[in-house]
């Protein structure tokens, strides 16, 4: 284990867990877990979904009670377990992904609202609120209209008042749960710039993130968990991204690009100057059978409009598509599903699956036809459909009725997956398949796809992650403002040559 | 003991073991503190009262489903029991002959059709939320209703109706077989029918359920006109009964059909409950009302009755959640 003391001064911990166990429901959420963070440091907290991330955070604040036998030092205090009365008092403050905050509230009333609860004669003092919130701002260094609403400001600065917010009730320790889930690049390094701040003034940051890049780039030590257990403590020094995957999964992963020979192959889709005004200009590529071409550019580039007009749920303005031979014109999507068009969709959540109905029904929904008998459908031939398909695609479920929302993202891309190939398409459109899936389980769903491509499928595969594409297309459609504006082949570019293109 | 009651409640499912407990505690309630409660007389009673609110609580339950609502239920019955009543009564009123009663009905479903396809029509394609499209119908009809019958009352109806509003066969009422005729039909529909499925999937999340190539304004449309027919039956059924029609007759149903749907475990927000729960709590209302009303307790304390229950429903169904969450949690 590479837990040397970083700066030599052997600063004491300002918070050490020893053996650390929780069970719940027969199930060991963590296992003789060490945790220990440093005063002022910023540390990540790494490990897929289900790896006791969160269950750690939460017996760090006293949400739950750890299992006897637990040691806990914090702030120069032993305690076997803590309550969040004494995590708060202690100045541990919890940052979660959904922030909490108030939107219709003004900046200054979400900072400082703390202040005026519980004291007699509970009034509140404007003027105090306002002072309190300018200072905690000032101390990361930002400046913000404390009066505004907050619904005004954008999500990246809504994080920094919930961090504000955080250094007002005078924290020692933040956890910050998957701050830069939803920023883009460039405030994201604002965020990551307040984080510095914070550390610089004393204060010690525990992120955890699912981003790896950022991790490398903000923290000097890495915890990496796995299962419950931990794996180890690692200087952040000299750690790659796939070694961290590595870390997290407990497998290798080979990184290659596909070489697949496929000039031979028919062509299964032909799109020629697709036009829609003000979301793609002029869009024309081909598909071949078996081949999977990557799509690829910055949110709002288009991408998802031009499957979506693909799909038939939009209709393009010029333009022509012409799929396995046959020109085609979609009145819907049902027309488009008919002809062998399947779409899934980027945003599982809401339009990809129907979360809380049963597994068994979001995986016969787009192919009921398929199980009907005399009319009716045959419950005999829906079970056998769906056991057919999570056997094939390796889907891990508890029974076929339970909501598909018990699932992992992983297994849930997988359902949806399967959802599409029951209806035998000939073209598979996959937007952003990867979102909300944890990194062991992407390898996964990327053996899949490239399995349906050998056995003949035409797959476009639409991601702003460039490197997804560049190690699982055969070649790549750079898109930028509704218009193609380069092409890739894996194999003759460098991943780095590409990224530049493309974040450029 | 508790391998029992394991079982029953597997054979029933989880939204049956709410209702059939509810009637398992009205038979013992009442068996004792009502001594000619388990009697004949009783269930005879109730079997005549069930259908007119049964039929109108299934026009309720399918827009409930998909997370709508059918306000003009009431008033759709009514329209389409005038309907039937005027075609009696311009073929002859006492006199009229069966062929008159069969096109009678065939045109009084063909109205209370038309009166939902109206509504699906306009909830699909504005996507204006079903409370505000179905109370506006409820008003139209309620307001045409009155015009047309002055606010009176439509009669002179045939005799070979009585059967329907009162007859027995094998000792079974005639309207209770027509209300299981319809309940077995629903029960079909929605566990093996295309339309079903996609009722239940719509009123979870209707734009996934478009992605994935259903057409869900079809879907809309039938589920509304489909819940208009339904009430046309009901119409039917009580112009049988009453021997006339009157505009707003069985107004006081409205609510309680969506009561019923609840007592019998749908979702409020749609997407899930069953026809057969929604049956035994129909049948739970009925035997309470029947059994105050043996008690020699007045039919407004019945209904309040009826209410507490709801309540008492909810709160045993939350206490129900919390012991399975602790249990998982403790493990």
């Amino acid at each position: 284990m590479a837990d040397q003391a970083l700066d030599g001064a052997a600063s004491r911990p300002l918070l050490s867990l020893r053996n650390v166990n929780m069970t719940f429901g027969g199930v060991k959420a963590l296992k003789n877990v060490n945790f220990e963070v440093l005063p002022g440091e910023v540390h990540c907290l790494a490990g897929e979904n289900g790896s006791g991330k969160s269950t750690l955070i939460k017996v760090i604040t006293g949400v739950y009670k750890p299992e006897a036998g637990a040691v806990i030092d914090y702030d120069g205090q032993s305690y076997s377990h803590m309550s969040p009365v004494t995590a708060q008092a202690g100045g541990i403050q919890v940052i979660w992904q959904d922030l909490a905050l108030f939107p219709e509230m003004t900046v200054a009333e979400n900072i400082a609202f703390q202040t005026v609860i519980g004291r007699w004669p509970r009034l509140v003092n404007y003027a105090v609120m306002r002072r309190v919130a300018i200072n905690a701002l000032q101390r990361l260094g930002v400046t913000l209209d404390v009066d505004l609403a907050l619904h005004h400001f954008p999500i990246a600065q809504r994080q920094i008042v919930a961090i504000a917010r955080a250094l007002v009730g005078e924290a020692k320790l933040v956890f910050m749960d998957e701050p830069t889930a939803s920023l883009t690049q460039s405030e994201t390094d604002y965020l990551l710039d307040i984080v510095r701040n914070l550390s610089a003034s004393g204060v010690a940051v525990v992120f955890v993130s699912h981003r790896l890049a950022e991790v490398l780039e903000i923290s000097s030590r890495v915890t990496v968990l796995r299962d419950g257990a931990l794996v180890g403590v690692y200087p952040t020094k000299g750690l790659t991204q796939s070694h961290i995957t590595e870390l997290m999964t407990g497998k290798t992963f080979d990184y290659s690009v596909l070489h697949r020979d496929l000039s031979k192959s028919p062509v299964m889709l032909e799109v020629k100057g697709l036009s829609r005004p003000g979301e793609f200009e002029d869009v024309s590529l081909t598909v071949r059978r078996g081949e999977t071409l990557g799509i690829t550019g910055l949110l709002g580039a288009g991408r998802t409009e031009l499957a979506l007009t693909l799909f038939g749920m939009r209709k393009p303005k010029s333009g022509s598509v012409v799929l396995d031979g046959k020109p085609v014109r979609f009145g819907s999507n049902r027309d488009a599903i008919a002809a062998g068009v399947a779409y899934l969709s980027e945003d599982r959540l809401s339009l990809g699956l129907i979360q809380p109905q049963a597994i068994a029904d979001n995986m016969v929904i787009a192919s009921l036809d398929k199980i009907l008998s005399g009319g009716f459908i045959s419950s005999e031939r829906k079970r056998s459909l769906v056991n057919r398909w999570i056997r094939d695609l390796g889907v891990r479920i508890g029974k076929q009725d339970d909501a598909i929302s018990t699932l992992s993202g992983g297994n849930q891309q997988r359902v949806a997956i399967a959802k599409w190939l029951a209806t035998d398409p000939k073209l598979l459109i996959l937007d952003a398949p990867t979102v909300g899936v944890d990194v062991g389980a992407r390898a996964g769903i990327f053996d899949i796809v490239s399995k349906l491509a050998d056995s003949g499928l035409a797959i476009i595969l639409i991601s702003d992650e460039v490197p997804e594409v560049y190690f699982n297309a055969d070649r790549v459609l750079h898109m930028a403002q509704g218009r193609i504006v380069g092409e890739f082949t894996p194999g003759a570019t460098t991943l780095q040559a590409m990224e530049e293109a493309v974040y450029a | 003991m508790t391998v029992l009651i394991e079982r029953v409640r597997n054979a029933l499912g989880p939204e049956l073991a709410g209702p059939f407990a509810a009637f398992v505690a009205v038979m013992i309630v009442f068996g004792f503190a009502a001594p000619n409660f388990l009697s004949r007389a009783t269930f005879g009673s109730v079997a005549f009262q069930l259908p007119e609110l049964g039929l109108l609580t299934l026009a309720m339950l399918l827009p409930i489903l998909t997370g709508g609502l059918n306000l003009a239920i009431t008033f759709t019955a009514n329209m389409a029991g005038l309907t039937l009543a005027w075609v009696l009564q311009s073929q002859g009123g006492v006199d009229a002959g069966i062929g008159a009663f069969v096109l009678g009905s065939v045109l009084a479903v063909a109205v209370g059709a038309l009166s939902g396809l109206i509504m699906g029509l306009v909830i699909a394609y504005t996507k204006a939320h079903p409370i505000l499209v179905s109370l506006s119908m409820m008003i139209f009809l309620r307001g045409l209703g009155e015009f047309l019958t002055r606010g009176g009352d439509v009669s002179g109806i045939p005799g070979f109706l009585a059967p329907i509003g009162y007859g027995s066969i094998f000792g079974i009422p005639v309207p209770l077989l027509i209300f299981i005729a319809c309940v077995l039909i629903w029960h079909v529909l929605l566990t093996r029918m295309k339309l079903g499925f996609n009722t239940y999937m719509i009123g979870s999340n209707i734009e996934a359920t478009r992605y994935s190539g259903i057409n869900t304004r079809k879907v809309q449309v039938l589920v509304y006109t489909l819940s208009g027919a339904m009430c046309a039956v009901a119409g039917i059924i009580m112009l049988a009964r009453f021997n006339s029609v009157r505009v707003g007759h069985g107004e006081s149903y409205l609510l309680i059909t969506v009561l019923a749907c609840f007592l019998g475990g749908v979702n409020p927000f749609g997407g899930f409950g069953r026809v057969i729960p929604v049956f035994v709590a129909l049948v739970v209302l009925q035997l309470l009302s029947s059994g105050l009303n043996l008690m020699g307790a007045s039919q407004h304390l019945a209904t309040a009755v009826w209410g507490i229950l709801m309540i008492t429903v909810m709160i045993l169904r939350w206490l129900a959640g919390r012991l399975k969450f602790l249990n998982t949690n403790r493990g």
